[in-house]
């Protein structure tokens, strides 16, 4: 989280689709902090379409976008990627089921010098993609845990 | 999941050969392609899709009629809208009800918003590059930045209608059976209305600039089938016809054509009974509604070229392009004569029932039937989506592709492969549903 200033209001973005089980980590991530007054900031629900993306982060100098991965690690384990610096490993994305989704839009913003400043990925390691809805028990934990981090510290919101 | 890793299999001899692409790149979802070639002949086509198909229509079963919008708006995150028009139309002719009016022509105007954004996402991000020579949108941008700027503002102005229609961009909410939760102000489609001016001059460019694009000699003689209404370019409405004579109502959809099962894939393939694999989508639509077109739009697809049938799948890109014209058209039509409803919805009497609809998804004719109790729940429902109706005839275009191009490297031939496939701007994701692509040749 070293890498989110404090300097400007942070955009939220979580990325999922609630009838793949595991895949809705980020759209829950989203809801957790949209069920909380927030002031310090805006959250977005998304469903991983690229162009949205870029719509929604254009001119933003804070992003933090949440979404499911699957990489093979251990089911709840939160990744951290900083966009700015990198590209994403794009296989382990799941939206990516999307022709130009999360990863695209990262690249293209960065072609077309429209990358926001600081745009920090989190990706939650799913264990069940199948076609229905609720979350995995340990990414039901991460979820939590992540939206409680990222309301304290890229926030900046009190706690209690 | 989508990211394209192709693996091409290494000729072990001139006479046989195999080309495996393990996934396709640039179309929605996932899928396989699996082409076999022997003696330089083309023996196999198979298009897999493996998505455990018709997971939606069993999680309808047993939900409210008034649930099945917001669910089916989420069978896929780029045409929500398609799902939501085809699922009320078909609850109110199964209750009986008319929606009509103003509340009509908002429908329209969604749908135009929908056509636009799904159309210039296909055309800018996921086709052009074909053309172009690039492995993708991004590359294509560190050249022609300008160019994808363009794309990116057209699909915003399709965005705008949707979110302001449809309550929000993703999953909209607003639309219901009946009509809306809420319709708009004047006030608020005039904003929209100075978009669309731009938008509008914006997708005449698109139409210029997709038709000076470098197309393959290929043209198929192909059994078109779209709706045809009769004055009006086709959204909501309009009987099933095709260029062989077909002119049946939508209740005669199931008599018609038929789904059958293939080892291959678990998409169900759709063939019209007698007469086989058929074509929808934009080709098909243009292909039979040509004299339905706003006058801007046929004389933008004269100039381009193009003549009223179409028969060239890889100029669908230039027809897409004058159908992204004729949706800012309409919609500017639409919101010029428009005066706000009394109402937002019309009352809808519940009672045991059945009945059916398809609209004209951006993708080609989406068909729902829903069957439901006295107390309006949804005993069963039925979605043939419009990818899983174009899967044999992309099969078919590949059988009759490849064979010109067996000369070329194992990685071009796989490319022009993907290339044909993203002629139709496949949806696997949300058709029957992810799918495959993979080719051989032995």
């Amino acid at each position: 989280m070293s890498d989110v200033t404090q300097s400007a209001k942070v955009l939220v973005i979580g990325i999922g689709n609630a009838y793949r089980h595991d895949d809705a980590a980020g759209l829950m991530v989203a809801r957790c902090l949209k069920e909380q007054t927030l002031s310090s900031g805006e959250v977005h629900e998304q469903a991983g379409e690229g162009t949205a993306l870029m719509e929604l982060w254009k001119g933003a100098e804070r992003v933090v976008v949440v979404d499911a991965v699957q990489s093979g690690a251990v089911p709840g384990s939160i990744h951290h990627f900083n966009a700015g610096l990198h590209p994403l490993p794009a296989p382990i994305f799941r939206d990516s089921t999307h022709a130009f989704g999360l990863v695209e839009a990262i690249e293209l913003s960065r072609a077309l010098n429209q990358l926001p400043s600081n745009l920090v990925i989190y990706g939650i390691e799913g264990q069940n993609f199948d076609v229905g809805t609720g979350l995995s028990a340990a990414v039901l934990g991460a979820v939590n845990d992540l939206a409680e981090r990222l309301r304290q510290e890229a926030l900046g919101e009190k706690v209690g | 999941m989508r990211m394209l890793s192709r693996s091409a299999g290494k000729a072990s001899s001139m006479k046989t050969k195999t080309i495996k692409v393990d996934y396709l790149a640039r179309v929605e979802g996932e899928g396989g392609l699996y082409v076999k070639v022997r003696d330089n002949q083309v023996v196999d086509v198979k298009l897999k899709i493996f998505e455990p198909p018709r997971f939606f229509e069993a999680f309808l079963r047993g939900r409210n009629f008034a649930e099945v919008p917001d669910i089916t708006a989420r069978i896929c995150g780029i045409c929500p809208i398609a799902y939501q028009m085809s699922a009320v139309h078909a609850i109110e002719n199964a209750f009986g009800a008319k929606v009509d009016g103003q509340l009509r022509a908002l429908r329209r105007l969604i749908y135009c918003g929908e056509w636009i954004e799904s159309h210039t996402l296909h055309v800018y991000m996921l086709h052009a590059p074909d053309f172009l020579g690039y492995q993708d949108a991004i590359q294509m941008a560190k050249d022609h930045a300008s160019v994808v700027q363009r794309g990116l503002q057209l699909k915003k102005a399709g965005n705008e209608i949707v979110t302001l229609l449809g309550g929000r961009e993703i999953h909209p909410i607003n639309v219901r059976v009946g009509g809306f939760y809420k319709v708009p102000a004047r006030s608020e489609l005039a904003v929209l209305a100075e978009r669309l001016k731009w938008a509008r001059e914006a997708a005449l460019e698109t139409v210029r600039w997709t038709a000076s694009m470098p197309f393959p000699d290929f043209e198929q003689d192909y059994l078109f089938v779209a709706l045809r209404h009769p004055n009006e370019y086709p959204f909501n409405e309009g009987r099933l016809v095709s260029n062989r004579g077909l002119d049946i109502g939508i209740e005669e959809y199931e008599n018609n054509f038929t789904e059958e099962h293939v080892q291959h894939s678990n998409a169900l393939h759709s063939v019209l009974k007698q007469h086989g694999p058929y074509f929808v989508g934009p080709m098909a639509r243009y292909s039979l509604n040509f004299d339905r077109l706003s006058p801007l739009a046929q004389e933008a697809a004269r100039n381009a070229g193009l003549t009223p049938v179409c028969r060239n799948p890889f100029k669908s890109i230039v027809v897409r392009s004058v159908e992204i014209l004729y949706a800012c058209d309409e919609a500017l039509r639409i919101i010029a004569q428009y005066e706000p409803p009394e109402r937002p919805a019309i009352n809808v009497p519940v009672h045991a029932a059945s009945g059916c609809s398809c609209t004209e998804a951006p993708r080609g004719i989406l068909y729902h039937r829903y069957r439901v109790d006295e107390q309006g729940a949804i005993l069963d429902a039925k979605i043939v989506p419009p990818t899983s109706q174009n899967q044999k005839v992309i099969e078919q275009d590949l059988s009759q592709f490849v064979p010109k191009f067996l000369t070329l490297p194992e990685e071009e031939l796989g490319w022009r492969c993907e290339q044909a496939v993203r002629n139709y701007d496949p949806c696997i994701s949300c058709a029957t549903h992810f799918l495959k692509l993979e080719i051989d040749r032995g």
